[in-house]
């Protein structure tokens, strides 16, 4: 395996599927990269084929053939809504095959002398292989909507959680220096799957996108330390650029909800009681008449009427989706009424928040379905400084994401979170569901300044009827 | 132990390139980028098939088996949808 063509062809298949990624800058050549990527791969399989031996090759065609189907299938079937799901199935098949592959080579490296450090990696990639496989698949059904997406914590999670991780590490220790290591490791893989769901049950809510780029990099990890063990440069190299790419976009999103890894998987900010304490901001309406929520309530023929007034004389709109919109079904609703304003000769564009969605970038794709302009999709930092010259802020289904809270009050769950500044627009119209606060638990003060109308009800039907009366 | 030495240096070069990489991909194609990333994750497929190179009894062929039918629909599975949501994004003509 070592000698210098085959070098070569690693090299260069390594080089095909990093050029892969590097198209991924803009999206216009983006296809190309998914193609050279996936070329890349090919010509991995085709080495290996190639170069090696083999029993039983019908088995492996039979395999190919029952996992491949079954992929294209899938991934012709799912629609962009269920993307997040069914990218959190997958990093589960991929965690599936990293713990399957490191168990019959350790099984088989029993009997053969092997390095420590191969045989740790070996550990090391069924332990990760089997918690991201039950991690994902917990994240997979609470994003499917199988499982309750609200976080589920234990009585003492934290130390539950160091428990099962000390007994893992305990097991491997203990069939690391046993002669016969194929029950033990059988232990060690169902030890490992409760570990994956004690940790990802926790985590829920606007906290999936999170979750779902860590178990995109433990996948990664996985298939780099399988490459360690059965010596296989390629599964290294592979497995190192996911690892990076799912650390990278873990990052992002820590970052865009303002809250360190540890926070989240901790979910210390569940017993949030403290009162939010307002710097600057002063809440205009009067405490009593706030306390009455109008839960799912239409809205008013008043705010209705007003709502449409400014969207007719509006010049410059931002729009600003969030999850909610999806949920409601009203992309395509909100984006029919966005050409409706273009035709009438207003400016229109969508401002993305790095977590709107349940997944790194899951607006944008769920946007370019609904038929936009990908040019029209902003990003928050990018828009926010146009917000001041803005006519019209239209927010649809989304809460915390605009919520002028987390700039101006501080010891709330949100502050320091950067937002989309929709409070400095001209007026702002929210439609969403109702008033209640977003998966931060914190009020949302836009709601009651003056300039803002709020509209209640579902989304689709509230876009639709502006659409209509326009 | 060279072999070692060298896989690490894979390993660690790898990460950092990716990294760089990676970090300049703009937001708007965080999913699609995921989700290659995704399939790429299942070269793990190498290893699968890997495991028949060898003579093995019958559980680790259905292991064997099984691995192979996992990495195939996850790297197949993650191209196919990697592509479907690339297509999605385009720019518009004008509107008349």
């Amino acid at each position: 395996m070592n000698t210098w063509p085959s070098l070569l062809i690693d090299l260069l298949i390594i080089c095909l599927f990093l050029g892969g990624i590097s198209l991924f800058y803009r999206p216009k050549q983006a296809r190309t990269g998914n193609l050279m990527a996936a070329c890349a791969i090919l010509a991995a399989f085709v080495a290996v084929l190639l170069r090696n031996p083999f029993e039983d090759p019908a088995l492996i065609v039979i395999a190919v053939v029952l996992g491949g189907g079954t992929g294209w299938l899938v991934a012709r079937a799912v629609n962009m809504i269920q993307i997040p799901a069914m990218v959190a199935f997958q990093h589960g098949a991929g965690g599936i095959a990293a713990f399957l592959i490191s168990f019959v080579e350790l099984v088989r490296a029993s009997s053969i002398p092997t390095s420590v450090v191969g045989e740790v990696s070996g550990f090391l990639g069924l332990i990760l292989g089997a918690a991201t496989f039950s991690g994902s698949m917990v994240a997979s059904g609470k994003l499917a909507n199988l499982l309750n997406q609200k976080p589920v914590t234990l009585k003492g999670h934290s130390l539950w959680l160091l428990a099962i991780a000390l007994a893992v590490v305990l097991v491997a220790v203990i069939t690391g220096l046993s002669g016969d290591p194929a029950y033990p490791l059988v232990v060690l893989i169902g030890l490992s799957m409760v570990l994956g769901v004690v940790f990802s049950i926790r985590i829920g809510g606007a906290d999936m996108p999170i979750l779902i780029s860590f178990l995109n990099a433990t996948a990664g990890l996985a298939a780099a330390f399988c490459g360690i063990i059965i010596q296989n440069r390629l599964l290294v190299a592979c497995g190192a650029t996911v690892a990076a790419s799912g650390s990278i976009l873990t990052h992002v999103m820590c970052r865009a909800i303002n809250r360190g890894l540890t926070k989240v998987f901790v979910g210390i900010q569940q017993q949030e009681s403290k009162e939010p304490k307002h710097l600057f901001f002063e809440a205009p309406a009067s405490e009593g008449a706030e306390s009455e929520p109008v839960v799912g309530g239409s809205p008013t023929e008043d705010g209705f009427g007003r709502a449409l007034g400014a969207a007719r004389d509006a010049g410059r709109v931002i729009v600003i989706p969030g999850y909610g919109m999806a949920l409601a079904q009203a992309q395509f609703k909100v984006v029919e009424l966005a050409q409706a304003l273009e035709r009438m000769g207003k400016e229109v564009r969508f401002a993305i928040h790095p977590v709107a969605g349940r997944m790194p970038g899951h607006m944008n794709v769920l946007l370019a379905e609904a038929d936009v302009d990908y040019e029209k999709l902003v990003e928050m930092d990018d828009i926010n400084p146009e917000f001041k010259e803005v006519d019209l802020a239209l927010v649809v289904g989304a809460c915390d994401v605009v919520n002028p809270a987390a700039i101006d009050s501080e010891g709330t769950p949100l502050s320091g979170m950067p937002v989309l500044m929709a409070h400095e627009a001209k007026t702002v119209v929210v439609c969403n569901l109702d008033e209640k606060p977003g998966y931060s638990g914190v009020e949302n003060p836009l709601y009651r300044m003056d300039k803002t109308i709020c509209l209640f009800g579902d989304a689709r039907e509230t876009v639709s009827r502006l659409l209509e009366a326009l | 132990m060279t072999d070692l030495l060298t896989l690490l240096f894979v390993f660690a070069a790898s990460f950092v390139v990716g990294y760089f990489l990676i970090s300049r991909v703009p937001p708007l194609l965080h999913t699609p980028l995921m989700s290659m990333t995704n399939a790429i994750s299942a070269v793990t497929i190498l290893g699968a098939v890997l495991i028949f190179s060898v003579e093995l009894g019958f559980y680790q062929k259905l292991l064997g088996m099984t691995a192979v039918i996992m990495a195939t629909f996850n790297v197949v599975g993650g191209f196919v949808i990697t592509d479907r949501m690339l297509r999605l994004f385009k720019k518009k003509t004008p509107l008349p």
